[in-house]
């Protein structure tokens, strides 16, 4: 059993009581809500008759269902109005903060959470949202809940849940030139699979992490449930602290020396004991790009699409599948493959350094006139930051649509979809069957980088070969 | 499709009913219910949807569509069932199918808690099991009893021992898994650890 990490301490601190199954009855210190996953607990609130119990606690936004077109009121689909017309009504009867379209504030839940102080070291915070995780990039215990779970912190400011076992990834040396977070992520995820974190939180850590941004931190830590770990988390360092410093919601003057006090308490101990720890070499890893039906079956650029035989046969049933699906062969380079949309947003690398690495790589080139190509600020806060940069300009100059915040086709549930069997380049984080829209779309995953390499090239290259350039 | 759909209340000790078998490794809650069907304020209408994708590119043949699976109620499953997202709209659809309990191999996390606090028991059962099961199904129904007790699982030809979290167990026996009130009952410990956690001050 884990002793000492930053886990066990934050844990420890939240834990309200031993419940009789056997579970911990755990308060949420931050509870982040949108309008997806709240309505239905909104609604068992009251049919239980029972209110929020601190809604000084409890933030919201709407980024899911939020056209990137055209967002002017009402939305031209019906049940996205009904939805977030659903969220506005809830937050104004049960006194909660609402960060609406406008406001300035608004955005994906992952994204904005972190850029007004609310995200803060030492924290639990829960979301109906499994890339919740994200938030673990500042040393707080973030996961992803369902509805009910929803009503429950909403009624209650807590939930059950059983004690995770806590697994150390210590990532050695910094990556290379050409090489990002979201390689390093998805390097992990093939190399550990899908379903290794589940009753795990991953801790990550050593060099390699230490020399990564904020921003790159919470693209790691957002992956950690793709590969099966609910909760993941980077110990808090100079860089987080001078991150949040004078953020909106963060700590001010004296509150703020002591804040970072208690931050500093909270890192795990150097004797630590984890429940398992892997070690992988930073170094080695290649931009990374997925060719199948899970985020777990990726490669190196310039490697190519395992045999059947190459694979563990517990990996055999989903590689098949996936073959069918995506109709690559096993063997195959897939390097050069075409693709039809190029899409850069999303909570894992939708934020303004992302935007800054892939207009890097498209300042004065032109998008292949046979891809449809757009980008997704993560939040009007990273929109209006872009602008300031002429960000913007250059991706409209290159040939990408610029579009407003929201969660886009990430995950499709607005009117940005694959069409047919399209093959897009995407900067988002699940490539699952039908995720990006369309029943047979397919999703290739990669960095924002590497989503402008193809963009330009209307195939899948090698981003360092522009970099170089 | 069934006409009838009750919520599951109060203790669940029992689940007696026909088993469903669905082959495939990590099937995630986008292939269960797709983002589309997502845009609703309530539950009540995702049965009819529930892996409406795989449903169409299987033309009929899907497990879900076949007539002799029509009043089943144990789904069977592989491994890593229910990765993804954390949508509950997943194992909602499925309960309003008709799904009352899942065996499978291994689930993922988010979807296992939901499961449970919405009145579902997931069981686990070796690989080499789930597959005595799967293909004991290809050639004829399999009726199973299953007794959260004992977590014994009990029909004409086969039996088997079910695992399952200990903690889910008891609160599926006791009724707690549906946690609210439970969760209320602490509300001064609730109080005092709002009022005395350190970053709620600063």
């Amino acid at each position: 059993m884990s002793q000492d990490t930053l886990f066990d301490k934050v844990w420890d601190l939240h834990k309200v009581s031993s419940l009789p199954g056997g579970s911990d009855q755990i308060f949420i210190g931050l509870h982040l809500i949108h309008e997806v996953t709240s309505p239905q607990a909104f609604g068992a609130l009251k049919d239980k008759n029972l209110k929020v119990k601190f809604p000084s606690r409890t933030f919201a936004t709407v980024d899911h269902i939020v056209p990137t077109d055209n967002q002017s009121r009402p939305f031209k689909d019906n049940l996205a109005e009904q939805m977030i017309t659903t969220l506005e009504k809830n937050c104004l009867q049960h006194k909660i903060k609402f960060f609406n379209i406008g406001s300035g504030n608004q955005g994906i839940v992952h994204v904005v959470a972190p850029e007004l102080g609310l995200t803060l070291p030492g924290m639990t915070i829960a979301c109906g949202d499994s890339h919740t995780s994200t938030h673990g990039a500042f040393g707080s215990i973030a996961f992803g809940i369902g509805t009910s779970q929803v009503r429950d912190i909403l009624a209650t400011q807590t939930i059950a849940m059983n004690k995770l076992k806590v697994r150390q990834i210590w990532c050695e040396n910094k990556l290379s030139n050409g090489v990002y977070a979201k390689d390093l992520v998805l390097h992990i995820i093939n190399k550990l699979g899908v379903k290794a974190g589940v009753g795990f939180a991953y801790e990550f850590a050593g060099p390699a992490i230490n020399s990564l941004s904020m921003e790159e931190r919470m693209t790691i830590c957002n992956m950690s449930i793709e590969g099966g770990a609910r909760c993941g988390y980077i110990n808090p360092d100079e860089k987080t602290f001078k991150y949040i410093k004078n953020k909106l919601y963060a700590p001010k003057s004296e509150n703020w020396q002591k804040a970072l006090l208690w931050w500093e308490s909270l890192k795990s101990n150097e004797d630590s004991i984890y429940d398992d720890v892997i070690k992988l070499d930073a170094s080695k890893v290649e931009p990374t790009i997925t060719w199948g039906i899970t985020p777990g079956q990726s490669l190196g650029i310039n490697q190519e699409i395992p045999l059947l035989n190459d694979l563990s046969p517990n990996d055999q049933l989903i590689a098949e599948e996936a073959f069918e699906y995506m109709g690559f062969k096993p063997g195959q380079s897939i390097k050069n493959t075409l693709v039809d949309v190029c899409f850069i947003g999303s909570c894992t690398n939708g934020r303004i350094s992302d935007l800054r690495v892939a207009a890097k790589v498209l300042k004065d080139k032109k998008v292949s006139a046979k891809v449809k190509a757009f980008v997704v600020p993560g939040s009007e806060k990273v929109a209006n930051e872009a602008k300031k940069e002429g960000l913007d300009k250059i991706f409209k100059d290159s040939g990408f649509q610029w579009r407003e915040p929201g969660c886009s086709m990430c995950l499709a549930m607005n009117s940005d979809k694959l069409i047919g069997n399209q093959i897009s380049a995407s900067s988002s984080n699940r490539n699952f069957k039908g995720r990006q829209g369309s029943p047979s779309g397919r999703t290739l995953l990669m960095s924002p980088a590497m989503v402008a390499a193809a963009a330009i090239n209307g195939k899948v290259s090698d981003v360092r070969e522009f970099i170089k350039k | 499709m069934k006409s009838k759909f009750t919520q599951p209340f109060g203790e669940i000790t029992q689940i007696v009913g026909k088993c469903i078998s669905l082959i495939g490794n990590d099937i995630d809650t986008d292939r269960i219910i797709p983002a589309r069907f997502l845009k609703c304020v309530n539950f009540d209408s995702l049965g009819k949807s529930v892996f409406e994708d795989d449903r169409k590119t299987l033309k009929g043949k899907h497990p879900f569509d076949l007539e002799e699976n029509k009043n089943a109620s144990i789904l069977i499953v592989n491994s890593n069932f229910g990765c993804g997202s954390s949508r509950e709209h997943a194992p909602q659809a499925l309960m309003r199918w008709g799904i009352k309990a899942i065996i499978g191999e291994s689930f993922a996390e988010i979807f296992y808690s939901n499961c449970v606090a919405i009145g579902i028991p997931c069981f686990t059962l070796p690989k080499k099991s789930i597959k005595i099961i799967q293909k004991y199904i290809d050639n004829r129904s399999l009726f199973l009893e299953i007794r959260l007790k004992n977590c014994l699982a009990k029909s004409k030809d086969l039996n088997f021992d079910l695992e399952i979290k200990e903690s889910s167990r008891k609160m599926f026996l006791s009724g707690e898994w549906d946690a609210t009130s439970t969760l209320l009952k602490n509300e001064n410990l609730i109080e005092n650890k709002f009022n005395n956690l350190p970053y709620l001050k600063f």
